[in-house]
This record gives structure tokens, sequence and C-alpha cells, in this order.
């Protein structure tokens, strides 16, 4: 469904326009990251640890340095060995030890995968010929991938350096337990003592990865003065520079790097992998380095999100009031610390408004790819645990899922489970909107031909959004179009979006702004595409920035015809005189005397915004299955999603559908399925099974706008909540067309056939 | 060193005569050799269909070919599918249609949505989810390329 | 990867010659979408590919009244999108549809799938069951080996150094045939087989003349089962479908790996015998 949204309130803003981008990329003219030529380019080859777990006794590099053509080789000695320093990168912190040994390993590799040694030769096959030829002694140790299995004691430690916490304390001797947090509210005990009826449900998800289609890649050049260019694609250049000048030890100010197209990354391409990489093999080789990741490395050596071991409890009035709810949310990290379970926390709970509550949170090291960002960073693992039990509460007690969640639902001023108190949010908009939704009032048939079941499900979720550091520069040409300049790199449209907002100001067509993402030389420091933040906090500098615009050609104008500024006013794109209405010029008009009244108009604003709002999603799924083989298709979805207001209703919309069917195929198929060498087996698209277009009907999509208070335009985040209900969303309605409940996903063909039989 | 073959075809409408490494994939030819980076890799391997090009009147994953195979062959790739100063409808409907979000899957999506309306011009949505199902994207969900090919075959 | 040769052979014997030279280091290549990422996997170290898709012979595609004669180097799409092929034998249609998605069907062929064998090839076990019969070319001459001994273990058949298959001949299916694959993946396309069964049936009236049943992903090699001597001679009713679909079940021998447990696949194999035997001889039927 397409609803015209934000009701004519404004110009541009809610229109469809196409994006500036567009021609560049449907053409194939656009550079993306491994596109970048450069004179004298060497290629590069990644070694990669065969093991999962292992101590490394040498390494010998004479063979792979002799072959002709080679012109570096290097391994972790060659890294200046960066000491511990967490930085923040917006979603998930980094320490700058973990991250070169990630990108590096010393002396232990952690995960299979993880690279050891690095090439740079005249060319690709050539790097990876050579790089066959470096020899490794490795000193196999046992690896340990599954999270509760490395909580045991006398498991494998994973990193034997690892302090870990546990409510604060520090834990004595070795541990995998990175941390232990929690969150109380109220009296938890007095709460399920009020219940009338308790359910308490233990949940496991499997790993997955983000699975954007491009590969990462990174190209390098180390000049004579020791100052570093990096091309790459990522989701920020700014953090790039910092990690890239971390890792390297050099200041950021030596470190430029240069956004290219970037082909995907949903929080994935925040890490850096590659680029300190290239950067050593140009440092020694005198040349530019160019390095591209394979499918199977992706896989298996950048971050995915974390499986999960966790478990829900519910307590409900007969009446359907929750009294209290508890949860213990275990998540793996990967080999190194920091995996999203401080946002799981965050989010867990609230949708709903619960007195009494209890998150317990842990942070698991295990011998697999480090944890990365994946949107609205392990949210979906909590709603689906939560979201189920919410589900069989409200078939115990006979109450629609809708309605019991609108009884319960967190509305403005309620307290969220971890603090904060929610500002003005969507949630029962969402949910109005849901019940009244086309999906939600036709009846499903229940069966179909030749003995398939159908069922429906829903569920709903949550995520934060965040602010952050953005920054924008508007310069006004003379014939009146503008030069937008941002430091965002694009990933799904967000130059169109950020310009509308900035031709929504100046009173132009959005046709008429030019955006352009700079480098890290061209435009202030900029925070990450990631977290929602971008159409949000980018955005808002957009705005100010084009504000800047006005008052500057308002002075302007006030030169020209020589009245006081307060004199003239703006709306609409026209900038007159209060007192004679003759005075009067469009934008247009203004701008082509800008030479004859003070030279050039530079608008620009760096913001920080503390107003990221809140947003909300509710889901419906129809499924059927065929109960012979347990196979499942999805043969109709909706998703319900407060957005605040949608600049462009296309890219909101395209946003939604690509998280559901993120979320689909994490329900259904995807994970990382390991053999007990502690290596995942199946690193291709072959079979790690993500949706194509077959396996899917249309995504229709209801956009709710509450607008967001924190921004000048209403905008909230809209990129990550859509991930957050689909897993449980699909568990429901496998439930209903079953009737018996998958706490495990995926929740693939054979889980179903075992659930069915089980079920007897 | 193997040495490199003698390859003459015709690209894009254009003959081409160049040399290649035997062992080197189509898709690194094109990108490499011949400097057309439209054609994208996401697996290398088949799976992903962003590096699909259409040889001799079909589409095919690039990166599963030998640039030496072609030799002989015409080859078509996404830097064809416009005319100078003019979108194929395709292309325009894709923009129209928010159908490309990073964009990386879009090349091949073009390519082979291309040859379906060239063979069979008014598909059903059930026969152009199929066509595509060897193209994935990660960002669309799908829905929006389906749409911007069904509003072409309409 | 090893760097390797690409030699294009136009002839039998110059394909022969230039695999012979090379011995185990060369391969053949037909449609490359096994072999070229065998070889960039590095899972073999070539000397030379030998492309034998320039042959005429490995082009043939020809359905004569008694005998349908299938290249080994045609690619899927040429099967199926010929009317007449299609309408006469649509279980072959069956795989020759479902192997990867279009852009790999412009290349793969039922030739190269066989000569893959791999134990989930989707179109190994429609050929056993349209009872086809291999031409091998080699250094000693031509020889015919029957599909079914075609395969000897996963990724190895009975092609030797030097050799290559050039065609493979079937009976063109007369009254009464019928046959279809059906396969078992969590994805709809571009998927590889978690189980698939082959089926065909001769009918006469309602009694089942002969019948094949043959099973993929269930063993280390595609295995023709005894389902359809079983029901040789029988009725072709529910019950004894069921029953003979209980047998072939009972042939597979599956492992448990990230595609599928041992017992899953077991299970399914039940399942898609009793599906495809039941389109065999609804096709079958049709086809009086
Ligand atoms: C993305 C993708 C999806 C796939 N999906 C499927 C699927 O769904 N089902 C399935 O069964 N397979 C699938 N495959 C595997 C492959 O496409 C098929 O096995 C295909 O039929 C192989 O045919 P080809 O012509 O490309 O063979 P090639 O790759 O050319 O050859 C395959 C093997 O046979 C040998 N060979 C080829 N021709 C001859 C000959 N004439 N004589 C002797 N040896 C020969 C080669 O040396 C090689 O070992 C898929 C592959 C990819 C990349
Ligand atoms: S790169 Fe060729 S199919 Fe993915
Ligand atoms: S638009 Fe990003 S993969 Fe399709």
């Amino acid at each position: 469904m397409t609803t015209e949204t934000t009701r004519g309130k404004y110009n541009v803003i809610g229109t469809r326009p196409i994006r500036h981008d567009g021609f560049d990329k449907v053409t194939g003219r656009a550079i993306y990251g491994a596109d970048i030529k450069l004179p004298g380019l060497l290629q590069g080859a990644v070694l990669r640890s065969p093991h999962a777990h292992a101590r490394i006794k040498s390494i010998d590099t004479s063979d792979a340095k002799a072959v002709t053509g080679v012109h570096a080789v290097i391994t972790s000695a060659d890294f200046p060995g960066a000491q511990d320093a967490l930085v923040d990168l917006g979603e998930g912190a980094v320490n700058f030890r973990y991250a070169s040994n990630n990108m590096m390993a010393g002396d232990k590799v952690l995960y299979k995968g993880q690279p050891v040694a690095a090439v740079a030769a005249v060319d690709k096959n050539t790097a990876l010929e050579a790089a066959a030829l470096i020899k490794i002694d490795y000193e196999l140790l046992t690896p340990v991938t599954d999270l509760m299995e490395a909580l045991k004691p006398g498991a494998p430690i994973v990193l034997d350096d690892l302090e870990g916490q546990d409510l604060g304390e520090k834990i004595d001797g070795p541990t995998n337990q990175a941390n232990h947090i929690r969150h109380e509210f109220g009296d938890i005990d007095r709460g399920f003592a009020e219940a009338d009826l308790v359910i308490e449900r233990e949940f496991t998800t499997s790993m997955v990865h983000q699975g954007y289609i491009e590969p990462h890649n990174a190209t390098a050049s180390w000049d004579e003065e020791g100052r570093v260019t990096i091309w790459t694609s990522t989701q920020g250049s700014f953090p790039t520079r910092r990690q890239v000048a971390g890792i390297l030890q050099l200041s950021d100010s030596s470190v430029k790097v240069i956004p290219l197209e970037i082909g995907g990354g949903f929080g994935g391409k925040i890490p850096t992998y590659l680029e300190p990489v290239a950067a050593i093999l140009s440092r020694e080789s005198g040349r530019p380095v160019k390095l591209l990741m394979e499918r199977s490395s992706v896989f298996e050596a950048t971050g995915p999100t974390p499986g999960s071991w966790m478990t829900a409890k519910v307590g409900v009035k007969n009446d359907g009031t929750i009294t209290a709810a508890d949860t213990d949310i275990r998540f793996e990290a990967g080999a190194y610390p920091g995996s999203p379970v401080g946002a799981a926390m965050m989010c867990v709970f609230s949708c709903y408004d619960i007195p009494n509550t209890r998150i317990d949170g842990y942070d698991v090291v295990v011998n697999r790819p480090k944890t990365a960002a994946y949107r609205a960073p392990g949210t979906t693992q909590a709603a689906f645990a939560f979201e189920t039990v919410i589900d069989e509460i409200c078939q115990e007690l006979g109450m629609d899922p809708i309605e019991f969640r609108l009884k319960n639902a967190a509305k403005e001023g309620t307290r969220r489970a971890d603090g904060p108190i929610h500002p003005l949010i969507g949630n029962v908009e969402t949910l109005e909107a849901a019940k009244a939704s086309d999906h939600w009032n036709t009846p499903l048939e229940k069966s179909g031909p030749n003995g398939v079941l159908r069922g429906r499900g829903i569920a709903s979720g949550y995520w934060f959004n965040i602010g952050l550091k953005s920054a924008v520069t508007i310069a006004v040409n003379e014939d009146g179009t503008v030069a937008l300049t941002e430091g965002s790199t694009d990933i799904g449209g967000s130059r169109a979006s950020i310009a509308m907002m900035a031709a929504e100001v100046l009173g132009i067509p959005v046709e008429d702004v030019r955006p352009h993402v700079a480098d890290t030389e061209g435009i202030g420091y900029t925070d990450v595409t990631g977290g929602s933040r971008t159409t949000y906090a980018t955005g808002y500098a957009s705005h100010d920035a084009a504000q800047d615009v006005v008052s500057q050609l308002r002075e302007r104008a006030a030169t020209l015809w020589d009245v006081d500024v307060d004199e003239i006013e703006f709306a609409s794109g026209n900038y007159q005189s209060k007192s004679d209405p003759e005075l009067r010029l469009t934008h247009k008009e203004l701008s082509s005397k800008l030479g004859s009244t003070g030279g050039p108009v530079v608008g620009s604003a760096s913001v920080d915004p503390e107003g990221a709002g809140g947003a909300f999603s509710t889901q419906i799924a129809d499924v059927e299955i065929d109960p012979e083989t347990g196979k499942t298709d999805v043969i109709r979805y909706t998703i319900v999603q407060d957005v605040g207001t949608a600049i462009h209703p296309s890219y909101v919309e395209g946003q939604m559908q690509g998280a559901v069917v993120q979320g689909i195929g994490w329900a259904l198929n995807e994970e990382y399925f390991m053999n007990d060498d502690g290596a995942m087996v199946n690193t291709s698209f072959l079979d790690y099974r993500m949706p194509t277009t077959y396996d899917l009907p249309e995504i229709e999509t209801i956009i709710v706008e509450v607008p967001n208070p924190g921004h000048p335009f209403g905008v909230r985040g809209v990129g990550e909540v859509p991930i957050v209900p689909p897993v449980a969303t699909i568990a429901n309605a496998i439930h209903d067309a079953l009737g018996v409940r998958l706490r495990q996903s995926p929740m693939n063909p054979g889980r179903i056939m075992s659930a069915l039989e089980d079920k007897g | 060193m193997v040495e490199k073959v003698r390859v003459r075809a015709t690209l894009n409408g254009e003959p081409v005569d160049f040399l290649v490494a035997p062992y080197v994939s189509l898709l690194d030819t094109l990108r490499d050799e011949l400097g057309l980076t439209g054609t994208k890799e996401g697996c290398n391997d088949g799976n992903c269909g962003a590096c699909t090009v259409n040889l001799d009147g079909r589409v095919v994953d690039s990166c599963c070919v030998l640039g030496a195979e072609i030799d002989g062959s015409t080859v078509e790739t996404i830097e064809g599918m416009a005319e100078p100063g003019q979108l194929h409808p395709l292309q325009q409907s894709f923009l129209e249609e928010a159908a490309l979000q990073c964009g990386i899957c879009t090349p091949g999506f073009l390519m082979s949505a291309k040859a379906l309306l060239d063979k069979e011009p008014h598909p059903s949505e059930e026969r152009i989810r199929f066509w595509l199902a060897g193209n994935l994207c990660r960002c669309t969900g799908y829905d929006k390329i389906v749409k911007a090919v069904q509003k072409v075959a309409k | 990867m090893h760097p390797f040769k690409y030699v294009r052979a136009t002839s039998v014997d110059e394909a022969i010659a230039a695999l012979a030279k090379h011995g185990e280091r060369a391969r053949p290549l037909a449609g490359g979408t096994d072999a070229l990422i065998m070889a960039r996997a590095g899972r073999w170290e070539l000397d030379a590919l030998v492309d034998i898709k320039h042959i005429p012979e490995t082009n043939i595609l020809e359905l004569g009244s008694s005998e349908f004669r299938l290249g080994a180097a045609v690619p899927c799409y040429r099967v199926y999108e010929d009317e007449q092929i299609s309408a006469v034998f649509p279980g072959l249609v069956d795989s020759a549809s479902i192997i990867g998605g279009i852009q790999i069907q412009s290349r793969a062929g039922l030739g190269g799938n066989l000569c893959n064998a791999s134990p989930s090839g989707d179109g190994i076990c429609s050929l056993i069951v349209h009872n086809t019969t291999c031409v091998i070319a080699g250094p000693g001459g031509t020889r015919e080996v029957a599909v079914e001994d075609f395969c000897t273990g996963p990724g190895r058949s009975v092609i030797g150094d030097g050799e290559f298959l050039v065609e493979m001949k079937m009976p063109t299916p007369q009254k009464g045939f019928g046959a279809a694959y059906q396969r078992f993946t969590p994805r709809n396309e571009m998927d590889i087989a978690v189980a698939g069964v082959a089926s065909s049936v001769q009918l006469d009236g309602d009694t089942i003349v002969s019948a094949r049943v043959a099973l993929s992903a269930v063993g280390p090699t595609p295995i023709l089962s005894s389902a359809g001597d079983q029901l040789a001679g029988k009725e072709a009713t529910a019950e004894n479908i069921s029953a003979a679909a209980q047998t072939a079940s009972g042939d597979a021998s599956p492992i448990t790996d990230m595609r599928g447990t041992a017992e899953q696949r077991t299970h399914l194999v039940g399942v898609l015998a009793r599906r495809t035997l039941e389109r065999a001889v609804e096709r079958a039927r049709e086809n009086n």
C-alpha cells in the first residue's frame, strides 16, 4: 500500500523525486570501492587461518617473497602494535588493540578466516599463489564456538588476557565472560507474585550475517610524507579514518579517507578489516595496493550479528495487565568482546509499560568472528524471545494480540526498563494502524491445497535510534542551484533525502540541489551511516545549513535594497521587503546577484542532536507450511511503522521492505552452520540461503507519521526497527499454522519437522 | 607463466581485440582488462547475479565464464544498455520506482530483466520473480524491483 | 588458483588429444558452472581446461521417433525451450529448469551435471529414470555406459584420463510413459537438493509395466532404488505407490550435513518418491 504522507504540509518533503545519484547507478557508471583504478596499482591477497583456535608458532614468508611479481609480504610484525583504547563508532565501540589483532592475528588465531599474512603483487592471481606459499606452524587449540559451552568452568579460553566483569566486579582468573550487566526496576518478585499467569521460556538463535552483496574492499596509498590515502566502501569515512589512524598509530589528520559508492552495509561496514592491511602493504611496496575480500571471507571473517541464548519470563493478570517481566540475554561477542547485548537490553521491553522488570545481559567471547552491528543490533534476537512469550500469553488468556499490546502499550512518559522516559512516540498509533489494516481484517483460510497449513502471526518491536555528529555545507551557485556537501556515505538514497530537506528550507526544487558526499578533507566530522541516524542528523545539519544560506541571502537582499536585514522576509523561496511589496526576489533571482553583493554564499552547519526519536513497528505475517516437508512460504506480509516524517516515502518503504526480508531470511533459513572443528561450513550464498525474489510475496507497507519533536521536520530513523519484529512474527505465524512453538532460529524445515514429530 | 590468449569479440556493439590470461573470468576481463566496471562482483561463484551480462543473446553470470571463452561471441553489459542520452525504459523505471538502494545489484537485475522482456514482453509477477531468482538483492526486499519490471512489462 | 591453459577443441579427436596430453591435470569444460568454481576454489590443480562445447557432436539435440540424442554440452535452456522436446520429456524438463537460475541454465547442461557426479546433481536421476546410455570417447575409441553405472563416488565417474562424454542417448518415450523429478530445497530456486527423487513409469492401462525410481543427495552417488522393480506388474494405485515410496526411503543412505539431517532426508525421499510417482503416473495417463 502506498500512502501519500505528510498530508500536504510540505512542498518537497513527502514527494518521490528521482535520486540524484540514480543515473550513474542504473548505467554502471557509479564508482564503487572495487572499481577504483590508480597508476601502478598492485593487487593484494590475505592469507587466513584455516583453524578456529590455534597458537602461531612461526611464520615463514620467504618462499612468497621470492615469487616474481610479489612486492610485499606482511604479517602482524609489520603492524605498529596498537594499544588498548576504546573508541565509540556510533554503533558499537572498538578497542584498537583487539581491532588490530582482528585484522592481522598476533600470536594466536581466534577464529577460522582470521588474517595471518598478506601479499601485494602485480596481479590478483600472483598474490593469491604467493600467499599460498607462506608456511605457518600452528599449535592447535580446542575451539569453543557455543556460548553456553564457553561459559562453563574449564571451557577453552579464547582471549588469554580478557578481564571479565560480572555485575561491576572483576572476575578472577581466565574467563570467556567479557561482561554481565543488569537493569532492575520495581520489585520483580512482587510483580510475579501479583500475576495470575506466568510463562517462562528459553530461546536460542544462530549467528547470522548482514549479507550485503558487495564484499569489503580497500585501496591504500602510503606516500613519502607518511600520509595515507584510503579509497573504500564504508559506512563512515571519519570512523574509518579514526580506526585506520588508531591501528597504524598515526594522527587522524595524516589519514585521508575517500569514500566510494558502497554496496550495502547494514552495520557491517562500520568496522575496518582491509584498510590498515592495504596501507601497510602500500608502505612496504611503495605502490598503491587494492584488496578485495572473497565472499567466503566476508562470512568467515567480518562481523555478523551474534547467536544467542535467552530466557523470557512474563507475568500477567487475568485482565491482561503485565505485572512483571524478566529476561536473561546472552550473546556471542565473537572472538573479541563487544556484542550488542546492551542495545538488546535497552529495547527488549520497550514496547510495553511494565512496572517490575529485570534484564540480565551477558557478552561472551567464542571462537567465531567478532560480531558487528546489524540493523537494530541485538534487538531482533531479544524480540524473538519476548514477543513469542507475549503471543503465548495472549493465547492463554484468549486475548487479541493487538488489544493486549494496546492495553500494555508504552506511551509518552512511560519509563523504559533501562531508565529513560519515552518522549512522544508512535507505538499506539502503529498498533491502531495494524488493527485497521486490510491484512489484519482479511480472514486467513487455515488450510490450502495439497494439505498445506496456514497461520498468521503478529509481533512488535522498538529501536531507540541515535543522533551523533554530522556536518553539511551548501554553496549557492549563481544560477540558483546549490551544491550540498555532506559526509554521510549514501547506502540507500540518503543523498536524495538530505537534498530534499535543504530544498524544502530554501524553497527550491529538489533537482536544483546537487548533493555530494565528500572525503574526510572536504567536510567536517560526520559519524557513520548507521543507527538510523543519517536522515535524522545529517538531515538536521542540512536543514540548519539551508537556514544559514537563507539568513545570508536575506543579508544580500538587504544590501541590494539598502534596507535593514530585519526588513527582509523569507517565505516559500521568496525574499521580500516587509514594507515595500515591490521589493521581491526569488531564490534564483537573488542568487544571480551574488557576485555584486559580496561574492559566494556558503551556508554550513554541524550538529550533534539529542532528540533522536524512538521508532516502533508492528508486523503481520501469513505463512503456508507443507507439513510433510516442513517447507514454509511467507504468503502475505505487512509492516506498519512509525517513521516520524517520511521524507522520501519510496526510500522509507524500501528500508521497511528490505529489513523485513532480511528478517524473513533470519527466521527461516539463515545461519552460521558450524562443524566440530569450529569452522563455518556454509560460506557461500548458495548454502547461506538468503531469500531470493522467488521466495517472497509483496511486502505491504503502512507508514505511520508521528513527527519526532526532536527534529525540525519530525524525522525518526527508519532503517533499523523494521528488522526487530520479523523473526517473532514468523514464529507466531508458524505456531498459528501448526500448533507448535519453535524457540530456536532459524525455523528451518528440519526443525519444523522435528517439532511436528515431538508434538505427535 | 601461462601465455595470454588473443580474444576477438563484439562488446556492446563494438569490435574488441585483446589479450587475456586464460584462467581469468569474463567478469575480471571486463572489469580489469576492458575497463568496464559496471558489471559487479558479489560472490564470484554464480550465486548472486551481480555480474550478469548478456552473452550471445543469453544472460550469464560472467564470473562463471572465462574471458577466453568469448572469442567470436557478442557480449552486452550494463554500459551498453542505454542509448546515448536516453535511458532504457527499465533503467528509467528502476529510478522512478526506487528499485535500487545501494545499487550494487542493479546492473545485474537490469541485464536479467531486459533479457526477460526482450523474450517475453508481458510476463506475470510469478514469472518475473522466477526469472530474477538468480539475482540477489539484500537492500530492497525485491518488492520495488518487481514493480519496476512490471511497470515496463505492462 | 593454479594458472591453467584454455584449449578450445573443435573436434572429438582434438579434445581427446588435448585431454590425453595433460592426463589428470586436464579437465573438460562444458558450461563451466561447476568446473570454474572448482578450479577457483583450489579444489583442482589444473594445467588445462579443454572446452568441449565447440564440437558438433556435443551439441547434438535430436529427437527421433525411437531415440533422443542429447549432446554433452547442450545447455539446459535448449532442452526446455524446445517445445517438442519439453512435450515429450517433461521429467527431463523438471530437472533442466531447476539447475541454478536463468543465468546458470544458459551455460550449465545435463552433461556437465552428470560428469560433475555430485550426489545432489538434479539432472542425474532424471537421466537414470529415462534409461540413458552415455557415449564416451577416448584414446581407445568410443564406449557406452549405462547412466546408472556412470557415477562411482562423490565427484568421481567412470571417465578416465583422455576420455570425455560426447552425448547421451535415451529411448523416446512411447505411449503410456511418464516421468517426473522433484527435489526438496528450503529456497524455491538457487538451492541444492536436500533430497531429490526422479520416477518414471510405463503404463499399460492401469498396470505398471515397468518403473524406475532414482534418488539424489542421499548417498555417495545417485541411487537407483529397488522401488521401481517392486512396482513392475502392479496396478498404479495409491497403496502400491505408497509402498514403493517406503522402499525408496529404505534405499536411501544419507548423511547429516549443513543441508539436512540423515533422518530428514530419509523421510523426504519417501515423500518425494510418492509425489514423483503420482506425477509420473499422471503424465503417463496424459500420454495415452
Ligand atoms: C549458482 C549455481 C547454482 C547451481 N545450482 C544447481 C542445482 O540447482 N542443481 C544442480 O544439480 N547443480 C547446480 N549447480 C551445479 C552446476 O551448475 C551443474 O552441475 C551443471 O549442470 C554443470 O554443468 P556445466 O555444463 O556447467 O558443467 P561444467 O562445469 O563445465 O563441468 C562439470 C564437471 O564435469 C566435467 N565435464 C564437463 N563436461 C564433460 C564431458 N563432456 N565429459 C567429461 N567430463 C565433463 C568437468 O570437467 C567438471 O568436472 C549450480 C551451480 C552454480 C554455480
Ligand atoms: S559475482 Fe557472479 S554470480 Fe555473484
Ligand atoms: S540495492 Fe543493494 S543489493 Fe540491491
